[in-house]
C-alpha cells in the first residue's frame, strides 16, 4: 500500500451544504471516498491510501483536474483504493461532489 | 485459333476425375479428402467459407489432409482465417498465398506465419472489398462451403448464417469454378432455397454441424460504469444533436451499453422515434430491450447470433425473415447498406494517433479489418441526403452552400486505458511498426483520421469536424486522451479554447448527471435479464449462463 | 415484452449495501450507527497491504420499513467478500444486542432485517470472525426469543456461505431471488477439497442448481421467492414479520421433523432435477428456465408451507 496526501487550493469554496457525502466500495478495481467539509477556506486535502504503487503523479493530475472543474475549496477528502483507473477516480471524485452540492 | 472454353474444359476434367467417388452429387464423408485431392489443382484460388461467424470447418479439416506433394501453392482467398486448419494449411505446404479481411482469434498465428515467410500475404481487405475483388481479379477455382441442410439436387437451405455463401458461390459457379457444400443434413425437401441446386457440384453431411462463434455476445454484466458514462456521453453528445436514423454499432461493449441504456437513458432524452430506428447490424443480443420497447422498426443482418434464431423468427416485422419463418442474411448487401444507407458508424478500436488515425492492429496481432473500414467510412458516391448527415457535412465546411455535400458521422468510441491499462491514444500506431518489421507498403489503419468525425472517451466528445488544421486535431484528442502520456501532454490553454468552440464537450458541459452512470441505469444487467426481456425466446449459449 | 421491475427498478444483486439499504427502508429515515465518518475500520487489513473501507463493509443502523421502526445491518459483498471480521462482527452482534436489550421498552423495533451478501469468514481476520459469527448467532437467537423476528433477505453477489449460511439458517425468515444463494461450504471450498469431479465451481448452471435461490425456496432453505429488484424485497421484508413463527420447543421440534424427512426422501439423490423428480414437479429438468413468472405460479400452485424455522 501507499499513502500520500495532496494539498492544493481551489478557487472558491465547495458550493452546497452537506457536511459529509460517501461514495464508492473498495473493491477491486474500485474505491470509497469520504469528503469532509472542513471550514470555508479554499484549502483542499486529499489523503490517499492505495494498493497501487508508482502513480502518485497520476494521482496528482486527477486530483488538478477535479479541482479545476469542480472548486471543492474547504473539504478533506479520503479515499482507499484498490487499484481503480484514473477514469474511475475522476468519475468518484465528481459523484462526490456532485454528492456535497446535491444534499442539502 | 482460341480456345474459347478452356475452362469449361478443365472443369469437366476434375469433374471426370472424381465421378467415382460421388454418388449424384453426394459424397460420403470419408471420400472427401480424397476427392479434394483430385478436384484441386496445385495453384488454384480457393475459398474455404469461414468468416467472423460460421465456418466450413469439416472441410476445412479435410483439406488439411490432402497429400501436399500433390496439392500445393494454394491461394486462399477467403474473408476469416479463424480456425487452427486455416493455419495448418500453410504451416503443412499445402497453401502459401493468402487474400483474407479478418483472423480474430489467429490474429497472432498470423503475424508469426508471416514473420517466418510460411505465408505471402496479399493483401488484407475490407468485406466487400474481397468480395468485389472476387469477381475481378480473385475469382476462386474451387470453393468449399457450409450449409445447414440440402436436398439431393444440392439445393442449400444456408439458413439464418446465410452470410458469405451466396457472394461465394455466384462468383465461383458462374466462372467454371467447382463448389462443395457441407452441410449439417441431407434432407428431402429443404425449408428454402437460399442457393440454387445448380450452382452446387456436390454436398457432404458433415459429422457435426458447422461452427458458429457468438461473436456478438455481449454480456451486460460485463459493463463497466465508465462504459455506461461514455455511452451517456454519445447519447446526449451525438445521437440527440446529430439525430441518426439509420446506424450501424460495432462490437465493443461501449456501444453495448449504448444498446441498453436507449430504453432508459434514451427515454428520458425523448430520443425513442428519433434516432436509431433503421439498422445495419448484426442480432445483437444486447438490442433486445431497445426492440421490445418500440425504439426499432428494421434490421438487417451480415450475419446470425447463436441463440438467437427463435427471437428473430418471432420478430419478423423487425428482421429480414423468410417465407421458411428463419433470419436469412447477408455479408455483402449488409456492408453495403452499411456503408451507403447509414448517416452513423459508431465503435470501437484499439489504438488512436494524434491525427485520429486509429488501428486496432498489435505488435504480434493482425486481427484483420472485417467490415469496420466501410462501415466507418464516407461513401462518397452517396448521393441520398438525410438531416444528420448534411448537419455532419455543414459542421466540417464550416458553411451550408449548395454543394456542401453531407458526411457520415464516424464515431470512434474509447476508454483512455485499455485491458492491462494500456493506453488507447498513442504517438504513433503499433501497425506502423509492424508494417516496417514485414515491409508491407502502406501499413494496416482501420479507420484512417479523415475519416472520423467524433472520439468519445470517459472525458468527454472530440468533434473533429469542427478542427480547422492538425493542430485542432491533435489537441482535441489530447483533450479526452485523460491521463495517458497523449492526454497528460495537452496544452491546457488550447484544449480550454477547443472546449470553448465546443470542439471538446466534457460531461458537464452536456449537462450529463454523474451519479446516473450506474450499471442499475442498464434496461438488462445480465444475459438473464435478456431473456427475460426476450420472452424467453433468446437461448444463449451456456457459456453466458449465470443462473 | 417489457420486463417493468428490471427496467425501471434498480436491482438488489446489482446495488452495494448502502442502496439496498435506502430503498428498503422509507426515504430519508435511515439512520447509521457508526458510519463511514467515524472511521472504525479494521486494525489488521494494513499488516496485509490491503486497503481498509471506513464502514468496514458493515453499514448498521435504524429506519422505518412502512412507518414501523426496524434495525437494519447490511454487508458491502464487494469488499472483502462481505466477509465477517472483527469490526463488522462486532457491529453486528452489538446491534443485535441493543435490539434484544430494546425489546419491549419505547426503544424496540418490529424487526431485525438482515442484508447478508457474505463469503463467510475473512481470512485475514480468521479468528475474530469465528468468533463473530458465533456470536451473531447466539446474538440472533436472543433477538428472537426476545419476541423480534430476524428476516435475512438474500440475493447479493458474494450470496451467504460459510459462517453466513449457518447465520442466514438461524433466522425467522429468509427471503431469497434466483440470483441469491445458500450454503456453508463454497462451491470454490468443495472443489478445492474434494475435486472437480464432486463439484465444478465453473459450472455456473450447476452452482446455480445446488445453492440458487430457485432451489433453496423448492427445499425449504428459504421462505419467499422474489424477483430480484429492491422493490420486490422491500415488499416482501415488509410482510416476513407476519408469518415468522416464534422461536419455540414446538418450532423446533418441527423443522427437526421435516429435515429428518427431507434427508429420508431425499438424501440418495445427486443433483435438485432428481429431487424434483420425487417431489412430483412438472419439468423438473427446467426449473431453472422458467421465467420469473412461471415459477413464481408453480411456488404458489405447489402451496409448500414449511415452518423452514
Amino acid at each position: 500500500m501507499e499513502k500520500f496526501t495532496i494539498h492544493t487550493q481551489a478557487k472558491a469554496v465547495l458550493r452546497g451544504k452537506s457536511s459529509n457525502a460517501f461514495t464508492g466500495v473498495v473493491a477491486s478495481g474500485n474505491l470509497e471516498i469520504l469528503f469532509e467539509r472542513k471550514d470555508n477556506s479554499l484549502d483542499v486535502t486529499v489523503e490517499v491510501m492505495t494498493a497501487s504503487h508508482g502513480y502518485q503523479a497520476v494521482w496528482e493530475a486527477v486530483i488538478k483536474d477535479f479541482v479545476d472543474r469542480t472548486s471543492p475549496g474547504g473539504v478533506h477528502i479520503a479515499i482507499h483504493d484498490n487499484g481503480a483507473r484514473p477514469d474511475t477516480v475522476l468519475l468518484r471524485l465528481m459523484q462526490g461532489a456532485r454528492l456535497m452540492g446535491a444534499q442539502s | 485459333m482460341t480456345d474459347w472454353l478452356k475452362q469449361k474444359k478443365e472443369r469437366a476434367r476434375r469433374l471426370e476425375e472424381v465421378a467415382s467417388l460421388v454418388s449424384g452429387k453426394v459424397v460420403q464423408p470419408a471420400d472427401v479428402t480424397a476427392l479434394l485431392e483430385r478436384i484441386i489443382c496445385s495453384g488454384d484460388r480457393v475459398c474455404l467459407e469461414g468468416d467472423n461467424q460460421k465456418q466450413a470447418d469439416f472441410l476445412a479439416e479435410c483439406l488439411t489432409r490432402v497429400d501436399p506433394s500433390q496439392v500445393h501453392d494454394l491461394h486462399i482467398v477467403q474473408s476469416g482465417l479463424v480456425l487452427s486448419e486455416h493455419l495448418d494449411l500453410f504451416r503443412l505446404g499445402i497453401a502459401r498465398k493468402l487474400d483474407f479481411s479478418y483472423s480474430g482469434p489467429q490474429s497472432g498465428a498470423i503475424a508469426r506465419a508471416l514473420d517466418q515467410g510460411k505465408i505471402k500475404l496479399g493483401a488484407i481487405h475490407t468485406y466487400i472489398e474481397l468480395f468485389a475483388r472476387y469477381y475481378v481479379d480473385l475469382t476462386p477455382n474451387v470453393s468449399l462451403i457450409a450449409a445447414v441442410s440440402a436436398d439431393r439436387n444440392g439445393n442449400l437451405y444456408t439458413g439464418p448464417n446465410t452470410e458469405d455463401t451466396p457472394t461465394i458461390v455466384e462468383a465461383t459457379a458462374y466462372k467454371n469454378g467447382i463448389v462443395i457444400a457441407q452441410v449439417n443434413k441431407i434432407v428431402d425437401t429443404v425449408p428454402r432455397i437460399d442457393i440454387p441446386g445448380d450452382q452446387i457440384d456436390f454436398i457432404v453431411e458433415a459429422p457435426k454441424p458447422f461452427y458458429v462463434e457468438p461473436l456478438f455476445t455481449r454480456d451486460p454484466a460485463a459493463v463497466t460504469e465508465t462504459q455506461i458514462l461514455m455511452a451517456m456521453i454519445a447519447l446526449k453528445g451525438i445521437y440527440a444533436e446529430y439525430r441518426p436514423r439509420r446506424l450501424n454499432h460495432g462490437i465493443g461493449f461501449a456501444t453495448a451499453a449504448i444498446e441498453l441504456l436507449l430504453p432508459t437513458y434514451g427515454e428520458q432524452l425523448g430520443l425513442r422515434g428519433e434516432v436509431a430506428t433503421h439498422w445495419a447490424l448484426n442480432p445483437h443480443p444486447t438490442l433486445i430491450p431497445a426492440i421490445e420497447s418500440g425504439w426499432v422498426q428494421q434490421i438487417h443482418c451480415f450475419g446470425s447470433e447463436v441463440g438467437m434464431d427463435r427471437y428473430m423468427s418471432a420478430r419478423p416485422d423487425i428482421y429480414f425473415i423468410g417465407h421458411d419463418g428463419t433470419l436469412r442474411s447477408n455479408r455483402l448487401l449488409c456492408q453495403n447498406a452499411g456503408l451507403y444507407a447509414c448517416d452513423m458508424f459508431i465503435g470501437s478500436t484499439l489504438q488512436i494517433d494524434l491525427a485520429g488515425n486509429s488501428s486496432t492492429v498489435t505488435p504480434d496481432r493482425i486481427a484483420g479489418f472485417g467490415g469496420a473500414p466501410n462501415m466507418g467510412a464516407d461513401a462518397h458516391g452517396r448521393r441520398h441526403v438525410s438531416d444528420a448527415w448534411l448537419k455532419a457535412g455543414r459542421e466540417a465546411a464550416g458553411n451550408d452552400g449548395p454543394l456542401v455535400r453531407g458526411r457520415k458521422l464516424v464515431v470512434q468510441m474509447v476508454e483512455t486505458f485499455g485491458e492491462g491499462m494500456k493506453p488507447a491514444f498513442v504517438e504513433e500506431l503499433d501497425s506502423i511498426a509492424l508494417a516496417r518489421k514485414l515491409g508491407m507498403p502502406l501499413a494496416p489503419v482501420m479507420i484512417f483520421g479523415d475519416d472520423v468525425t467524433h472520439i468519445v472517451t470517459e472525458e468527454g466528445i472530440a468533434n473533429l469536424l469542427l478542427c480547422r488544421n492538425a493542430d485542432d486535431v491533435e489537441q482535441a484528442i489530447r483533450g479526452v486522451a485523460g491521463y495517458t502520456p497523449v492526454g497528460l501532454a495537452r496544452d491546457r490553454a488550447k484544449v480550454e479554447a477547443l472546449r470553448e468552440r465546443g470542439v471538446i464537450r466534457r460531461p458537464e458541459d452536456l449537462g450529463i448527471n454523474l451519479l446516473q452512470a450506474d450499471r442499475n441505469l442498464l434496461a438488462a444487467r445480465s444475459i438473464r435479464d435478456l431473456v427475460t426481456w426476450s420472452d424467453g425466446l433468446y437461448a444463449p449459449p451456456s457459456k453466458f449462463r449465470n443462473w | 415484452m417489457i420486463p417493468e421491475n428490471i427496467m425501471n427498478e434498480p436491482s438488489w444483486y446489482e446495488s452495494s449495501a448502502r442502496a439496498r439499504i435506502n430503498g428498503l427502508l422509507d426515504a430519508g429515515s435511515f439512520s447509521e450507527i457508526l458510519g463511514p465518518q467515524d472511521k472504525i475500520m479494521s486494525p489488521h487489513l494494513a499488516l496485509f497491504d490491503l486497503p481498509p473501507a471506513f464502514d468496514d463493509g458493515m453499514i448498521i443502523g435504524r429506519g422505518l420499513i412502512d412507518g414501523r421502526p426496524v434495525a437494519v445491518a447490511a454487508q458491502e459483498g464487494q469488499f472483502m467478500g462481505g466477509t465477517f471480521a472483527e469490526v463488522s462482527g462486532a457491529k453486528l452482534v452489538g446491534l443485535l444486542r441493543s435490539v434484544a436489550s430494546a425489546a419491549g421498552t419505547s426503544q424496540a423495533v418490529s424487526t431485525v432485517v438482515l442484508l447478508l451478501d457474505t463469503g463467510g469468514v475473512r481470512l485475514q481476520e480468521a479468528n475474530a470472525g469465528e468468533m463473530a459469527v458465533s456470536e451473531t448467532i447466539r446474538a440472533v437467537l436472543d433477538v428472537r426469543r426476545a419476541g423480534v423476528p430476524v428476516v435475512a433477505l438474500i440475493g447479493g453477489r458474494a450470496g451467504a456461505f460459510g459462517g453466513g449460511g449457518l447465520v442466514t439458517a438461524c433466522c425467522s425468515h429468509i427471503v431469497i431471488s434466483e440470483q441469491g444463494r445458500i450454503s456453508v461450504s463454497g462451491p470454490e471450498v468443495i472443489e478445492t477439497n474434494k475435486g472437480v469431479e464432486e463439484f465444478d465451481s465453473h459450472d455456473r448452471a450447476l452452482v446455480w442448481r445446488i445453492t440458487g435461490g430457485r432451489s433453496r425456496v423448492l427445499l425449504g432453505g428459504a421462505d419467499s421467492y422474489v424477483k430480484g429488484d429492491i422493490s420486490s424485497f422491500r415488499q416482501t421484508a415488509a410482510q416476513a414479520r407476519n408469518s415468522a413463527p416464534s422461536l419455540s420447543l414446538e418450532t423446533l421440534e418441527r423443522e427437526q421433523e421435516r429435515l429428518e424427512q427431507r434427508l429420508s426422501s431425499y438424501g440418495d439423490c445427486r443433483d435438485t432435477p432428481e429431487i424434483w423428480t420425487l417431489a412430483g414437479l412438472p419439468t423438473p429438468d427446467k426449473i431453472a428456465d422458467l421465467t420469473e413468472d412461471e415459477f413464481i405460479s408453480l411456488l404458489a400452485k405447489g402451496g409448500r408451507r414449511h415452518d423452514a424455522r
